[in-house]
């Protein structure tokens, strides 16, 4: 087998971090972001419910406590009160995690946000199985399906702390309600700090034509260390960054799919209603191929450290090496 | 009823065993939540060993009484509580957080073990308990439902629609035990989100509410014998704590809330927990 090259010059081909490899954890970007959001824009209020030493909203509040109002434990109120901030002009950042923040304020979210259409930013930490320890009651599987879904929303998962940094800064900058979903691990860091994050667009981080393997969040780290498993046996696979999930970047996955033939998904969520769905929805209203969806199948997770749970339940890059290869066998 | 000495003592020396275990069981996982447990180990254990009707032999029984742990991150009391009722083998207890085990960083459903629900969301145990207490009552049962909360769940609005909708049924059944240590993550409670006087407010939405000490095992089992002999409003308890009761460098620091202790620290706090 062998590897084509991407063909269309419109394709974003993300700049790959050299060097040793570091790790650090999305939320911190955000906070970093944030922080410096607040000093270049006075129309930026924070919010956040008894959480802000995690969600790294801390540092905000401390610069700018005028605009900083912790809501206590209270994710309902939070983003209705959000609302209010944002109807009055002010852009608004809340944050809590992912399973209070999208799970516990979903419909304060739909009828106060998304219907009137606000500038509320939705920064949820602590996202997916990688949570670890305090296990399934706060590992938030279903924050993807539950914010593509809603009209007017924006759903962003930043792979690493470059890209994080990037999607916050777009994030305040474009109208509307952004949903973006952030991580409590610290991971690896695979973009190079010169990498633009467009809105609907996905990136290209690694050229193959064997199959191409698409992720989001800290499953872009884990199907590029598929990549190279893949790659020592032979297969080239390209390898996609889908960092956004709505809009989602068509183009780049219809490509990928003609030229690659095959694709396979990864992301640390339930396949129901996620990037995996995301993918299969462009795809099957164009031109379908294989496809298989790694993430979590119709169950909760459970209590165990980060690196465990991802290897426990197959995300990891060797389980998603062989998934691909089983995906490969099944190109027409 | 009044205690007898020999259940003081044994509730006092139950409570500091589950203070231990707590460290232990923290320290062991690397991670979870020791000060909200500590806080809670007095009126915990007065709960367990002298109301709670739950042991190995009625556990299956359907209309035995239930508990639900509402602030769920304090589970590791919770656990070491079952354990010395002998419902969970004690040397599962070092397996606390560890990939495969039943105990869970927050408390997962488990009617081997006793654990009567699952809870980690702040907010939601409340409404659960009452659903639990009509059932109890729907049925002509004697069961009574125990839950706790905390002063930082009590910011969660969901808790005051079960308050309302409890007292709008008369659950007299049903009790909650709000811990009540004046700190959350973020801080000091009072400064974070105040959610003033608990007691004026459940009073006014119709329960019968009383202050204690949440540490004077006498005055809780006071408390909870006359939760018991309510007939038409449900109770609820202010128990006023400390949290990381019992050892000094944890007492009333928010820091302790979710932060394991590392090994010099652990054997500081078992040395003063001995
Ligand atoms: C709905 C929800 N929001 C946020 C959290 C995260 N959280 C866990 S404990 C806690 C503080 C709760 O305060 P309290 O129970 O008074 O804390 P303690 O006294 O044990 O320190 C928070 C915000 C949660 N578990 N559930």
């Amino acid at each position: 087998m062998s590897g084509t090259s991407v063909s269309s010059p419109s394709i974003n081909i993300a700049p790959r971090a050299t060097g040793d490899v570091r790790r650090v954890a999305t939320r911190e970007a955000y906070g970093e972001a944030l922080l410096q959001l607040g000093d270049e824009r006075e129309d930026i209020v924070v919010l956040d419910a008894d959480l802000s030493g995690s969600t790294k909203t801390r540092a905000f509040g401390a610069k700018h406590p005028e605009r900083f109002f912790n809501m206590g434990v209270a994710e309902a109120n939070m983003m209705g009160t959000a609302a209010g901030l944002a109807a009055m002009g002010k852009t608004v950042f809340a944050s809590s995690f992912a399973m209070f923040a999208a799970g516990k304020a979903w419909e304060q979210l739909r009828q106060s946000v998304c219907v009137p259409n606000l500038s509320v930013k939705i920064c949820a930490t602590h996202a997916g199985l990688t949570v670890g320890e305090d296990g399934k009651s706060h590992q938030m599987l279903e924050d993807i399906a539950l914010m593509r879904v809603l009209p007017n929303m924006k759903v962003f998962v930043p792979a690493d702390a470059v890209e994080a940094r990037q999607v916050i800064r777009v994030a305040a900058e474009t109208p509307g309600p952004v949903y973006v979903r952030l991580s409590r691990a610290a991971t690896p860091v695979v973009l190079a700090d010169e990498y633009q994050f467009e809105i609907g667009r996905g990136t290209l981080l690694r050229d193959g034509g064997d199959v191409a393997l698409a992720a989001c969040g800290v499953e872009v780290a884990e199907v590029l260390e598929a990549a190279e498993i893949l790659a020592r046996e032979g297969i080239e696979a390209r390898v996609l960054g889908l960092a956004s999930i709505d809009p989602i970047d068509g183009e780049l996955i219809r490509q990928a799919a003609e030229e690659c033939g095959a694709i396979l998904t990864a992301e640390e969520h339930q396949v129901n209603g996620g990037l995996g769905e995301a993918v299969a929805h462009v795809l099957v209203e164009s031109r379908p191929v294989p496809m298989h969806m790694v993430g979590m199948r119709g169950e909760f997770g459970q209590s165990g450290k980060a690196g465990e749970l991802i290897a426990h339940y197959g995300l990891d890059g060797a389980s998603i090496a062989a998934a691909a290869k089983d995906l490969i066998a099944r190109k027409g | 009823m009044t205690l007898t000495d020999e259940q003081r003592t044994e509730i006092r020396e139950t409570a500091n065993e589950v203070r231990r275990d707590v460290i232990r069981m923290v320290h062991a996982a690397g991670c979870g939540h020791p000060g909200g447990p500590l806080g809670m180990a007095d009126f915990m254990s007065t709960l367990f060993l002298a109301h709670l009707k739950l042991t190995r032999s009625n556990l299956h029984a359907a209309d035995r009484d239930r508990f639900i742990l509402g602030n769920g991150h304090t589970c590791a009391g919770y656990y070491a509580l079952l354990a010395q009722k002998g419902l969970i083998p004690r040397d599962e207890l070092l397996r606390f957080r560890k990939l495969g085990s039943p105990l869970q960083g927050h408390p997962h459903r488990n009617a081997e073990l006793g654990i009567d629900f699952s809870t980690g969301s702040l907010g939601n145990s409340l409404s659960v308990a009452s659903g639990m207490a009509l059932a109890a009552k729907l049925n002509g049962w004697s069961t009574r439902v125990y839950s706790t909360s905390s002063d930082g769940e009590s910011q969660e609005g969901q808790i005051w629609e079960a308050a309302t909708s409890a007292a709008h049924y008369g659950l007299a059944n049903l009790t909650v035990i709000v811990d009540f240590n004046n700190i959350q993550i973020d801080g000091v409670m009072r400064e974070v989100m105040n959610v003033r006087d608990l007691r004026e407010k459940y009073a006014a939405f119709g329960w019968h509410a009383v202050d204690v000490d949440g540490h004077d095992i006498d005055a809780v089992d006071a408390a909870l014998c006359a939760a018991a002999a309510e007939t038409e409003r449900p109770s609820a308890i202010i128990a006023e704590t400390v949290i990381g009761k019992g050892v000094s460098f944890m007492e009333n620091q928010s820091g302790w809330h979710g932060v394991a202790p590392n090994d010099e620290q652990a054997e500081l706090a078992l040395a003063e927990l001995a």
